[in-house]
């Protein structure tokens, strides 16, 4: 039971990560209709620079993670104005390798600049102090992701829901068209929304960095927060964080109780076995293509 | 000029004599090329002719019937493991290994494209590429095919002929890399072409005039499973040993940029788009020994960047390669000699 209940709380603490990656890719997602295979690595390059000031300039963790968390902002809302809004004919596939284009150039530059070889970044809390609750073990990193997470998604979903900005964001989505003529500035909503969507990436990438630092270290996730956005049904807030948590804990109890070795392929079969129950996910709402 | 009279006109494989002469003349210069080069560039042509199998197999999917992969470096495994597999352990010979191998890896794109008939866009993409790492992280973890450590290739005998060299491997590669080409320049141009195509174009409109979803997309994904699997099978022979790590899901991705690059719906631009990513890929693996790039490269590395990252400039030119091509040509490279044809044909106009 204690190792069931440990498993779990694993499940939990990984599925944070994978929810705010998760949250990144639906708010994009839900505004430009665009998959952004760039997300994990966007988030990489503020890690990294906030490895650098950090490490060799002597900022302070709060000027470091602030600054991180303003050249997210500024990344995401460059690259939207500089490379997405320029393609001609967008369709699915194109932004698709464009996102993934982007994602090689900037990961191209992190490991160039930075080496291939494991950093270790310092953090306020070490990834190895752990809480008790109860007979199972957590470390203190991971219960400030799990906040971190809730308290991102109440305040996008809050955002969306009741803000001008957010609204605009939503009618955007609905329909552009219509919104630009009721006088939203669909451009800049667009790049508000990929701002936004860095600063929570690049939130998630900083949980991570403490635990391991890398090139590499933005694919896991980014990939199992797309699979929770997709399981969630890519447009849903609430969807793709129970689709993130759904993972982290099926991978650990599958983990525990079935195989290691084949824990992290396990999130991939579930993906496929809920799409083809429902092919859109399981919070989307249906809709009807038109011919 | 261009124009089509008849239906006879659309489907014949050579519009006229000049394409026939053009069509010999590569074959005998193909043929030509081991006694031409250095061994290097034989090593290069069969790399590059094996992605050019992968990428016409995969625009049949992506480009013809509209459908996304991020997945083929999973059929590729399935490809060259089989073969090598069937080689090894049931003592098959390698002209029926590699068919068997490229049927299984039919089969599995079969199954994937059973789900599929349902999903599009993100979900297609991400149900392929959850397919893709998961037969690359069942193959690393099963010691039946070599785990971790990998496999090596068996001796490569077909009939009384030994195979040992690049060179002769090569006419093998060119022999299956030209049937295949020409198996898809004609499949486009039947019935289950047209189907496909229809279905890029709108699978709802398509099926109400008749054409059969299930079958058609099922057969689009079996079908490209088929190439992918067959260029499996040829590559593990031309690496002589193959690992796990090879069939990474940057390599689905590449196979992907390829197609793309080269130009959606087109097999000329599938060949050319394969053939510079593989000799891009071969040539920027030693950037350093590039004349003059590379001294230049190292100067600035070593005072601005790192010098043990230095091989990741490859990733930052294919990025920049696929995203320049998205932005300003979707047509890739096919896009871009159509239009020089039209500037040459329409020229003081």
């Amino acid at each position: 039971m204690i190792g069931f209940l440990q498993a779990v709380t694993s499940g939990i603490a990984v599925g944070s990560s994978y929810a705010l990656m998760g949250l990144a890719m639906v708010i994009i997602y839900k505004t430009s209709e665009v998959v952004n295979f760039a997300q994990g690595e966007m988030a990489l390059l503020s890690c990294f620079l906030t490895y650098m000031v950090l490490e060799f300039y002597g900022f302070s963790f709060l000027a470091a993670f602030a600054g991180a968390l303003a050249f997210a902002a500024f990344l995401g809302g460059f690259l939207e104005f500089a490379v997405l809004r320029r393609a001609k004919e967008p369709n699915v596939l194109g932004m698709i390798i464009i996102t993934i284009g982007l994602e090689m150039i900037l990961m191209g530059i992190v490991s160039w600049k930075f080496g291939a070889d494991p950093k270790t970044m310092s953090f306020p809390i070490s990834p190895y102090d752990s809480v008790a609750i109860g007979e199972v073990f957590v470390s203190s990193l991971e219960v400030l992701t799990f906040i971190v997470a809730l308290t991102v998604m109440a305040v996008l979903f809050l955002f969306l829901r009741y803000s001008k900005l957010g609204v605009a964001m939503k009618a955007t989505q609905q329909n552009s068209m219509a919104a630009r003529l009721m006088g939203i500035r669909t451009n800049r909503i667009l790049m508000i929304t990929w701002g936004i969507s860095s600063v929570v990436g690049c939130l998630a990438g900083l949980l991570i960095s403490p635990i391991t630092m890398q090139p590499y270290m933005m694919w896991d996730p980014m990939l199992k927060g797309f699979a929770a956005a997709v399981m969630g049904g890519m447009t849903s807030l609430p969807g793709s964080v129970f689709g993130a948590y759904l993972i982290g804990i099926i991978e650990n109890l599958f983990g525990s109780y079935v195989s290691i070795e084949f824990k992290s392929v396990v999130a991939f079969a579930i993906i496929v076995l809920v799409l083809c129950i429902k092919p859109s996910g399981l919070f989307a709402r249906h809709y009807v293509k038109k011919v | 000029m261009d124009m089509k009279r008849d239906y006879y006109e659309d489907v014949e494989l050579f519009s006229s004599g000049a394409v026939v002469f053009w069509f010999v003349a590569l074959l005998c210069a193909l043929a030509a090329l081991p006694f031409l080069v250095k061994n290097y560039y034989i090593y290069m042509a069969n790399y590059m002719a094996i992605n050019v199998i992968v990428a016409v197999g995969l625009n049949l999917l992506v480009g013809y019937t509209g459908q996304i992969s991020l997945g083929h470096a999973g059929f590729f495994a399935i490809g060259a493991y089989g073969t090598v597999m069937l080689m090894t352990k049931a003592h098959f010979p390698f002209l029926l290994a590699l068919p068997v191998s490229a049927l299984a890896a039919a089969f599995f794109g079969f199954l994937l494209g059973v789900p599929a008939l349902r999903l599009e866009g993100p979900y297609l993409s991400i149900a392929t590429l959850g397919f893709g790492l998961t037969v690359t992280q069942v193959i690393g973890r099963m010691s039946i095919f070599g785990g971790r450590q990998g496999l090596h290739t068996p001796e490569l005998s077909i009939g009384p002929w030994h195979l040992d060299s690049d060179r002769d491997f090569y006419y093998l590669v060119v022999a299956v890399l030209v049937f295949l080409i020409l198996t898809a320049r004609n499949l486009i141009k039947t019935k289950v072409g047209r189907a496909f195509i229809a279905i890029r174009d709108a699978d709802i409109a398509a099926e109400t005039m008749g054409v059969n979803l299930t079958y058609h997309k099922t057969l689009a994904f079996a079908i490209s499973a088929f190439y992918a699997g067959v260029a499996g099978g040829l590559y593990a022979f031309v690496l002589r040993f193959i690992e796990p790590e090879i069939f990474s899901l940057m390599m689905s991705i590449l196979f992907l940029a390829m197609v793309v690059v080269g130009g959606l719906g087109s097999i000329f631009g599938s060949i050319a788009g394969a053939c510079l990513l593989s000799w891009l890929d071969l040539e920027l693996r030693n950037i350093l020994s590039i004349p003059y790039l590379g001294g230049w490269l190292e100067a600035l590395s070593k005072s601005y960047f790192s010098i043990t990252g230095v091989s990741n400039i490859q990733f930052i030119v294919y990025g920049l390669i696929m995203v320049l091509i998205m932005l300003f040509e979707p047509l890739g490279i096919y896009g871009f000699w159509i239009r020089t044809k039209i500037y040459w044909k329409t020229w003081p106009f």
